[in-house]
């Protein structure tokens, strides 16, 4: 191509070839990834807060809307299931009229004073009341599960010797199913308290100890070694080096242990009676009153779910601190 | 009877079992290191370097052979002879200041805690790692770690630095800095040390003795080089002296001539 055949158009930045010019008034397009100019808003801008404040309200809704659409479409589908006369599984509203009492009086019998808690004995006690009674039994059964079960822990993995030992007995022993331990229990200690106690105890402790020992045998080899280097006694290596190196493994135990003790709790409650949520549902069953054992579960539910979700929180707390 | 050196290692064998039978990763070996004296073990990896560390620091036991430490026989661990290991070994669940805090209590008794606490910031200045002091590992760089583990030896007061790989797993320019600053506290402290690399340039340049090892298994020392540079060293004016150049020269030589590396042969 000679220069000559190139055809010079004017334009703002003087005399330029037809090919690299624009036609004349044609409109400018914004390159697809250029920012765009912020527009401010004509109105005032709502105050921080207002905006924080729906945002957490979005988040929240966004959060808890599909549990709870999906809990309305379920309690719907089981009103109508359940709702015709004569259904074996009484239906929501069924329960509602003739279990209202124990579901709006949970605390019956039930008092707090400056010397603590108080819960009514025998008679007629509220729900709440069965639960507390419940998790005071949990309370010593599995804080003694998770000392003994944190020192065995520590044992069988710091020792091969006592891991050789001792593991395929708890790894037999733990497969036997809380109830199973029951005629054993009361035969040992005569009196319905503190066999209930040692059934959480022995049925919780099993993942406390195994998950304990599988954290000391994963400590690092160069954390014994700074151990070794600055001389450290047994005692300081074990509180400074051994119990933080293995507190995520203690704890995934202990909540394991915990969501079983709630269960081994009720199965033991309902054989040998008294007192505590699994005695309340085993009352209410022989006493035809299903709609209070449907309440219950869902008391049993709600608290064995809080108190995962409390052991967790503690041992994101020791983890961090 | 002639005098031994401040520390001494004598006809070190050190023997693992192993499913094939016993092998013998280091043989023989006698090293006399004098009293504030930087050595630098050098040698293709496997060659038994780390062992033969872990025997001056205790935490290997020879199958033959003794270490003496100031007249004294080794046998265990201890803060005496600190240790930098290559991973720098800091314990996450606890701050800068807590990790260096650590070392100093179990080695200064009878100090007050006011005390302990300016010990723990005067090392931790040292390594220029006093703005840190109260973040975790997790939230602080490799190189700025390895400061941190440097602080938590010396502030022990060894009369040995071990130094395993301290800067192998550090990008170059964040090593050279870091070598600076070793080059720096030993200036002050003149600590004996004994540092293992594979980084030719870093064992010339901190380094008043290289010693070579041969390869494994039975390795032993292969030569026991002096460097004779003048200090303070600097890296850049060193790079130009022929005392420098000549010493690289003659690592390189024995590495890659006299010991090439076992797994090149083997490919």
């Amino acid at each position: 191509m000679s220069l000559s055949s190139v055809k010079l158009v004017e334009t703002d930045a003087g005399l330029l070839p037809e090919t690299v010019t624009a036609p004349r008034g044609a409109e400018i397009i914004r390159h697809p990834s250029a920012p765009v100019q912020e527009v401010p808003p004509a109105m005032a801008p709502s105050p921080k807060w207002r905006s924080a404040l729906l945002e957490a309200l979005g988040r929240f809704v966004g959060a808890v809307a599909p549990t709870g659409l999906l809990l309305v479409l379920l309690l719907a589908f089981w009103e109508i299931a359940c709702g015709t006369e004569g259904a074996a599984l009484p239906s929501p509203s069924r329960i509602w009229s003739e279990s209202h009492d124990v579901i709006l009086h949970p605390l019956k019998g039930v008092s707090f004073d400056l010397s603590g808690l108080h819960i009514q004995d025998g008679g007629d006690v509220g729900i709440a009341g069965h639960i507390l009674t419940s998790l005071g039994r949990v309370a010593y059964g599995y804080g003694l599960s998770a000392i003994v079960g944190i020192a065995l822990g520590v044992l069988i993995g710091q020792s091969k010797t006592a891991y050789r030992a001792l593991d395929p007995l708890f790894q037999v022993l733990r497969t036997v199913p809380p109830l199973a331990w029951l005629p054993i229990s009361l035969a040992i200690f005569q009196q319905a308290g503190p066999s209930a106690i040692f059934l959480i105890f022995i049925t919780a402790i099993w993942p406390v100890i195994l998950n304990t020992a599988t954290g000391v045998q994963n400590i690092p080899q160069t954390y014994r070694n700074v151990s070794k280097v600055l001389a450290l006694n047994p005692f300081e290596y074990f509180v400074k080096i051994m119990l933080p190196a293995t507190v995520p493994y203690m704890f995934t135990g202990l909540r394991i242990g915990v969501g079983m003790s709630w269960l081994a709790i009720v199965a033991a409650e309902m054989v040998q009676g008294g007192t505590g949520i699994g005695f309340f549902i085993w009352d209410s069953y022989n006493s035809s009153l299903l709609t209070d054992t449907i309440v219950a579960l869902i008391w049993i539910g709600l608290t064995g779910f809080a108190l995962d979700r409390l052991v967790a929180f503690i041992g994101r707390r020791v983890a961090r601190g | 009877m002639k005098q031994r050196s401040y520390l001494a290692l004598e006809g070190i064998s050190v023997v693992f079992p192993t499913k094939n039978g016993p092998f013998t990763a280091v043989q023989n070996v006698d090293l006399s290191i004098e009293k504030g004296q930087f050595v630098a073990l050098i040698g293709h990896s496997g060659c038994g370097k780390s062992t033969l560390l872990n025997v001056i620091a205790g935490l290997n036991k020879p199958a033959r052979g003794v270490v003496f430490l100031d007249g004294e026989t080794v046998d265990k661990p201890g803060p005496d002879r600190a240790v930098i290991f290559q991973d720098h070994s800091l314990l996450p669940w606890l701050t800068v200041e807590e990790n260096v805090r650590l070392a100093v209590d179990k080695t200064t008794p009878g100090k007050s805690r006011a005390e302990r606490r300016d010990w723990v910031m005067h090392n931790l200045d040292l390594v220029h790692m006093t703005h840190a002091a109260a973040k975790r590992p997790g939230e602080i760089s490799g190189g700025m770690k390895q400061r941190v583990g440097i602080a938590r030896a010396i502030a022990m007061q060894p009369r040995v630095l071990l130094m395993d790989e301290p800067f192998g797993a550090l990008d170059a320019l964040t090593r050279a800095s870091l070598q600076d600053t070793v080059m720096e506290i030993q200036s002050q402290l003149h600590t004996t040390v004994v540092m293992i690399t594979h980084d030719v340039d870093e064992a010339v340049l901190l380094a008043d003795r290289v010693v070579m090892m041969t390869n494994g298994p039975a390795a032993a020392i292969g030569e026991d080089l002096p460097i004779a540079l003048e200090r303070p060293r600097n890296r850049i004016e060193a790079a130009e002296l022929p005392d420098y150049n000549h010493a690289r020269h003659a690592i390189l030589h024995f590495l890659h001539q006299r010991y090439s590396n076992p797994l090149d042969e083997a490919a």
